[in-house]
């Protein structure tokens, strides 16, 4: 028992450490970051480096991701599962349909930047908020679509056909039986979706300028070649990771539940 | 309340054939059972009638319009599925009042409606909880709530009893009976259970292979089977089978059985083969009786050594072999003691049926 619990305390500092040291860099002075010792608790806690965050106008590319994310998220998740709903239920596209929506998952991003690049040239889309949603939503679908159909599968279909019997249309059985009974792999799902976007950088940083810059790119901007701005880095890395932090906070009995269940039905 | 009736119907999967060609008329007010081996194509009749499946060719109507183009929803039917089909994520109430929800009725007469279901059922303390906090036994109550709300004009049961234990069951199939009786609707209820539909139908209709077999009343056809598979499907334990060849004597038709044993049919009948032609002679277990008294027109003694027992507490059914068949007898709880023991049973002659092996349709 003991042994156990020392075990378990020493993995989780292991895994904790980095993010306390993220977020004590956040709140010192430039002194006290680079000094050496290490400071391991600040003398005073001062949030001079959000304040410049803000006040240099950084702070809005959280926001930007916030937009881009929540937006792709929410329309990933509503076309993605009535997909999968299709080809869980009336075997749109054959046996095979599935498994290819799932193989474009495996296309490496840096092998397509530079076509998506040019075609958002040609588009007028590089930029732009617009152009980043659609294609998050295009890159998460099919992961959308893969999960989804597993969930549906797990709804017994004669909840369905009863609903049908009882008066429902397909559209009515989709949103008052399809939805509800979905509800925990949905959470999952679009938890994940959100986190991919919210992290992506690759087309984040080819496709965007200066208009709606995101946060993993205006972080990369305080690496210079002279030297690292260590406590924008961390500032701006603390305030792009409270919003998923409240997210799983918040969604976290879903998740548990909406992993397993994945992991057991492919 | 409306009759349904059903026309040509056929349904095929890929290349099995389903349903070969089903002609049915089933009264307003009737309760219809759908009863045959699994594979027979009860379940997909129903669900056909249900708008569940699609139809390749033929008519259902219900009451006067032709539904084969119209989705579940506009057929007004309401269905009791096998596993219930309740909605975890909503209360028991909820559950009963989804259909008339899905279809927009006003709050108070959806309070209304789901109360008296409830009442009727034995439910109403159960209204504020969720399936999950029920038994078997209510959660299958509910289910025929959430139908018994919807007035609808046809009510179809797929299997409703197989996933409950044996008392239940017997407890909940008088239920239905009574609940039958109550609202006097049109019932069409499949299963696989030869007592459910003798006890529950007023017509019995036994499918075999996509086809009916057999239709009728209960009686009717446990009485009087057309083939070997309606013999052999209905009554517990099965009727007896002997292979036998045509023996007309002086007295009218009889049929040899084994050497020496001659036995000749009572009772009218068509004219059998002739004499010689193998036939195979059907008897229930109930016509087999100890002799004991005089016999009743009909009845014909046989001498037979008992080779095992099988008491059930109120009945005794005596396993005995006859043309190298074992054949068995339902007697009274003491007529026979042990094993072994020797003695005269009186076949019952003016029930027994005779069938035409290759075919298998009773002839006689």
């Amino acid at each position: 028992m003991a042994v156990r619990f020392v075990v378990a305390a020493l993995v989780t500092v292991l895994f904790l450490f980095p993010i306390y040291w993220l977020a004590i860099i956040s709140f010192k002075t430039p002194d006290e970051i680079f000094a050496y010792p290490p400071v391991w608790w600040p003398e005073q806690i001062q949030f001079a480096n959000y304040a410049v965050l803000f006040k240099d106008g950084d702070a809005v590319t959280v926001w930007n991701s916030l937009v881009i994310a929540s937006i792709s998220t929410v329309f990933a998740m509503v076309i993605g599962t009535m997909c999968a709903y299709s080809i869980a239920r009336f075997r749109t596209g054959g046996n095979l349909f599935s498994d290819w929506l799932l193989s474009n998952r495996m296309i490496p991003p840096i092998v397509i930047v530079f076509p998506v690049f040019l075609l958002f040239v040609e588009l007028g889309l590089v930029d732009s908020f617009v152009g980043l949603i659609l294609l998050y939503t295009a890159f998460n679908l099919p992961y959308v679509v893969w999960m989804m159909r597993g969930y549906i599968q797990d709804i017994p279909l004669e909840l369905e056909e009863s609903a049908l019997v009882d008066g429902c249309t397909r559209w009515q059985v989709f949103v008052r039986v399809v939805w509800p009974m979905a509800r925990g792999g949905l959470f999952a799902t679009a938890v994940f979706t959100f986190v991919f976007a919210w992290n992506e950088f690759i087309f984040a940083l080819v496709l965007t300028r200066s208009e709606v810059t995101t946060f993993p790119v205006q972080v990369t901007h305080y690496f210079g070649g002279q030297s690292n701005f260590w406590a924008k880095i961390a500032a701006m890395s603390v305030l792009g990771t409270v919003p998923i932090f409240i997210a799983v906070t918040l969604l976290q009995r879903f998740l548990v539940r909406g992993i397993s269940l994945g992991a057991v039905k492919g | 309340m409306a009759q349904l009736s059903i026309q040509g119907l056929r349904k095929s999967y890929g290349r099995v054939e389903a349903l070969k060609g089903i002609d049915l008329e089933v009264d307003a007010g009737e309760f219809c059972v759908f009863v045959g081996p699994s594979g027979c194509g009860k379940s997909t009749l129903l669900r056909s009638i249900a708008g569940l499946e699609e139809i390749d060719a033929g008519t259902i109507r219900i009451g006067d319009r032709v539904v084969n183009d119209l989705r579940p929803r506009d057929r007004n039917i309401a269905m009791v599925f096998q596993n219930y089909a309740l909605y975890p994520f909503l209360t028991v109430f909820e559950n009963i009042a989804f259909g008339l929800r899905a279809r927009h009725r006003p709050d108070a007469e959806v309070r209304r409606k789901v109360h008296a279901a409830a009442e009727l059922l034995g439910i109403s303390d159960l209204l504020q909880r969720k399936p999950r906090q029920l038994s078997g036994g209510q959660r299958q109550r509910v289910a025929i709530g959430r139908a018994i709300v919807r007035e609808a004009d046809v009510f179809l049961f797929d299997e409703p009893l197989s996933n409950l234990d044996a008392q239940l069951r017997d407890g909940m199939r008088m239920e239905i009976k009574r609940l039958h009786q109550e609202i006097g609707k049109t019932m069409v209820y499949v299963t696989h259970d030869q007592i459910e539909a003798m006890t529950l139908a007023d017509r019995i209709v036994l499918l075999n292979q996509g086809q009916i077999e057999q239709q009728g009343a209960p009686l009717d056809l446990f009485e009087r089977p057309v083939s070997r598979f309606v013999a052999a499907f209905l009554g517990s334990p099965q009727m007896n089978f002997l292979p036998a060849t045509v023996a007309g004597d002086a007295a009218g038709p009889a049929v040899r059985v084994e050497p020496g044993v001659v036995l000749p049919l009572a009772g009218a009948r068509a004219p059998l083969p002739p004499a010689g032609t193998a036939v195979v002679l059907g008897i229930r277990p109930e016509h087999i009786g100890r002799a004991a008294g005089t016999p009743r027109p009909g009845q014909h003694p046989v001498d037979v050594a008992i080779d095992l027992v099988q008491p059930t507490g109120s009945r005794l059914y005596a396993t005995f072999t006859l043309a190298g068949i074992p054949v068995t007898a339902e007697l009274a709880a003491h007529d026979v003691q042990s094993p072994g023991e020797r003695l005269t049973m009186w076949f019952d002659m003016t029930r027994a049926i005779v069938i035409e092996p290759e075919s298998g349709r009773v002839i006689a």
